[in-house]
């Protein structure tokens, strides 16, 4: 540890037993921080200021809710209407979940565009796929809680996945409901789930923070740290720039939970689930589309293998992919910034996953089956195929001498005469 | 940061626009304007009385507001005598007293809103197989929300268009998905005759039932929309100060 050095005698008294000022010191005040990191580097301190947001009401909101298929939906509306400002956790927590995903979203392409999951942060990246994983499955189960129709239609659909697993795909399902349909121990169980998931997530964000703090922070110009004049303390500069990028984050929420609370919700769920009324058009939360498109893009049974059993493993392969993306892009280039080919195959992918978000959206039917189908296979050729041979064949821009070579004005002649002006962030 | 802000904007328009795509599909709805909508829209508190007089008069004859409790409609500007007036206006069965039996008991303020008939099948049964829906929520459960109430109630037509046959007991409407709907066509001209005098057209009947029906749905907009003035304001302050101190610490970096 640092040279931690202290005259209050309390604060020493407590050192000496437990090393946690110096560790303070160490990894959230001297951090030594890439100068060149852009607002995209903020998203990471949002997300995790977003979590704790999401704990917090949703504690307070666990304190009212009743996790039983005749009181579930009747206790939502009472926090709505009777508890004291229930209504504004609520819209909070509702809110907060589709604003954590675009933070996460936004956190993932940035990864992907400056080439963050490359040696030597494999680890970091898995941890945030993983950490991704259990958001998913925190986000679904969160959403059957208030018992409306898509609330139970919708964990009928992605539960029954799951039955088409071979063999013992029916025992699964039945082992996930606590029952034969989702019924009151199915909405247990999610309710317990949900609860206990986010701080999983915490202690994962723990780890990732420090996978992130060994191998330290990735930049734009994805070339490692070299000296000391590369860096910047974490605190004040990167305190003060996340406290900004809070604020920012803050006001476009607020717009969401005080204008628009049900910009993302469905109409369907302020109805009270019904097993008797199937809904005409389940979908689930935007945050998902992607990977149900990809889902219901296989419709041929090919020979034992039905269409379901090949829709879930491509919508599972979808995510799992990416934990072996280290080892699929073949260019020791990190950032897109430095890889013309790349960057524009990049913004491609991005539109990609758009399309396929829109058609998850839409109804199985016409042209738009066809355009999901092509969709999902371009996924899988841009990680499959696309970025192993990308690194084989582009060729690449050349990199920068050192971080503060190019920020430094008229610095190098070498390093100014091959580098791209620094782009301000 | 002009980059940052239009990422972000673009994602949220993008997941928004999703949503909207989804949530307009099916015929034109139309909007009269409420004085709900927009940044500064507040409940028009004359409408929300007028309203509640639809309600009353003729909605809750068969449509329940479980929601709702009677208390609650202080909010639309009724006062304690009147509210506990319209809730001894039904009974609701309670029990059992002393002797083990159930009886029956007026409402009271704190019950809600107490329901036309006794349970759904009643409620089916009385009214050609269907039972008509809650409406506490309507507001929000239809896509199109309140502009979706109000084209279905004015969008009842005599006859079916050429081509499509209404079942027996069914009523066409060009709004319903479907178009066959078991509630017979309800507003017309002169339905009530408003206490504060307004004319009752069909239009501002249903016009004033659904300003009623989204603060029952909503009934926190107006408080909900008055608070979130102040958290921008204190946001904005809060995030300039934020940027003027990210400057001064940033400044000999670069």
């Amino acid at each position: 540890m640092s040279g931690f050095k202290t005259n209050n005698k309390v604060v020493g008294w407590v050192e000496e037993r437990l090393p946690i000022f110096s560790m303070l010191q160490h990894s959230a005040v001297e951090y030594p921080t890439p100068k060149n990191l852009n607002y995209f580097w903020n998203f990471g301190s949002l997300a995790a200021f977003c979590l704790v947001m999401m704990i917090l009401t949703g504690l307070f909101l666990a304190m009212q809710y009743t996790p039983n298929t005749a009181m579930a939906f009747d206790s939502v509306e009472r926090i709505m209407r009777d508890v004291n400002y229930g209504w504004l956790l609520r819209y909070l927590h509702m809110n907060g979940a589709t604003m954590f995903f675009i933070l996460v979203y936004i956190h993932i392409l940035r990864g992907l565009y400056y080439g963050s999951y490359k040696a030597p942060r494999e680890v970091l990246w898995w941890i945030g796929i993983i950490i991704y994983l259990v958001m998913m499955g925190t986000a679904f189960m969160g959403y059957v809680l208030p018992w409306g129709q898509l609330s139970f239609w919708g964990a009928t659909v992605i539960t029954n996945l799951f039955s088409a697993i071979p063999v013992v795909g029916k025992y699964v399902v039945t082992l996930l409901w606590g029952g034969f349909s989702v019924d009151n121990p199915t909405l247990n169980r999610f309710f317990v789930l949900h609860f206990l998931l986010p701080f999983v997530i915490f202690g994962l964000v723990f780890v990732h923070v420090w996978a992130l703090h060994t191998v330290k922070s990735n930049n734009p110009l994805g070339i490692d740290i070299k000296t000391p004049q590369d860096t910047i303390p974490f605190h004040p500069y990167y305190t003060i720039k996340d406290l900004f990028g809070i604020g920012v984050f803050l006001m476009i929420y607020m717009v969401f939970v005080f204008w628009m609370p049900g910009a993302f919700a469905e109409p369907a769920n302020a109805i009270q689930a019904n097993p008797l009324v199937t809904p005409a058009h389940i979908v689930p939360e935007w945050y998902f589309l992607p990977f149900y498109a990809i889902l219901r893009s296989f419709t041929q049974d090919i020979f034992f293998i039905s269409a379901k059993l090949q829709g879930v493993i491509g919508m599972f392969s979808a995510i799992i992919l990416l934990l072996f993306l280290p080892w699929l892009d073949s260019s020791k280039v990190r950032s897109a910034k430095f890889r013309p080919l790349y960057k524009q195959f990049f913004w491609i992918f991005v539109a990609d996953c758009l399309v396929l978000g829109y058609v998850g959206g839409q109804p199985a039917e016409g042209v738009l089956v066809r355009i999901g189908q092509i969709a999902a296979a371009y996924y899988f050729f841009h990680l499959l195929v696309l970025l192993p041979l990308l690194g084989k064949f582009e060729k690449t821009k050349p990199l920068p001498a050192s971080i503060s070579a190019p920020v430094i004005r008229g610095g190098g002649a070498a390093a100014g005469a091959t580098a791209q002006p620094m782009e301000k962030a | 940061m002009q980059k940052l802000i239009r990422t972000v904007l673009a994602a949220a328009f993008v997941a928004g626009a999703s949503q909207i795509a989804l949530a307009h599909e099916g015929p034109e709805l139309t909007s009269p304007g409420f004085s709900f909508d927009g940044v500064f829209g507040r409940y028009d508190q004359a409408a929300l009385k007028r309203g509640y007089q639809v309600f009353h008069d003729v909605c809750s004859n068969c449509h329940s507001l479980r929601f709702v409790a009677y208390r609650s409609l202080t909010g639309i500007g009724l006062t304690e005598d009147e509210v506990k007036t319209i809730a001894a206006e039904r009974e609701i069965q309670a029990g059992p007293n002393d002797e083990g039996q159930m009886f029956m008991r007026p409402g009271r303020a704190s019950d809600h809103y107490i329901p036309p008939f006794p349970n759904e099948k009643a409620a089916a049964a009385a009214n050609g197989g269907a039972a008509p829906p809650d409406l506490s929520l309507m507001a929000k459960a239809r896509a199109g929300g309140p502009d979706y109430v109000y084209s279905f109630l004015l969008g009842f037509e005599d006859a079916p268009p050429e081509g499509v046959t209404i079942p027996e007991g069914k009523f066409y409407n060009k709004i319903f998905p479907g178009h066959a709907v078991s509630m017979p066509p309800q507003v017309v001209d002169d339905l009530v005759t408003f206490a504060d005098g307004t004319k009752a057209t069909k239009e501002q009947i249903a016009h004033d039932v659904v300003t009623f029906l989204a603060w029952s749905a909503e009934p926190e907009l107006d408080v909900r929309k008055s608070l979130g003035l102040w958290v921008m304001g204190f946001l904005t302050v809060l995030t300039a100060l934020f940027y003027a101190l990210k400057r001064q610490i940033w400044k000999d970096i670069h």
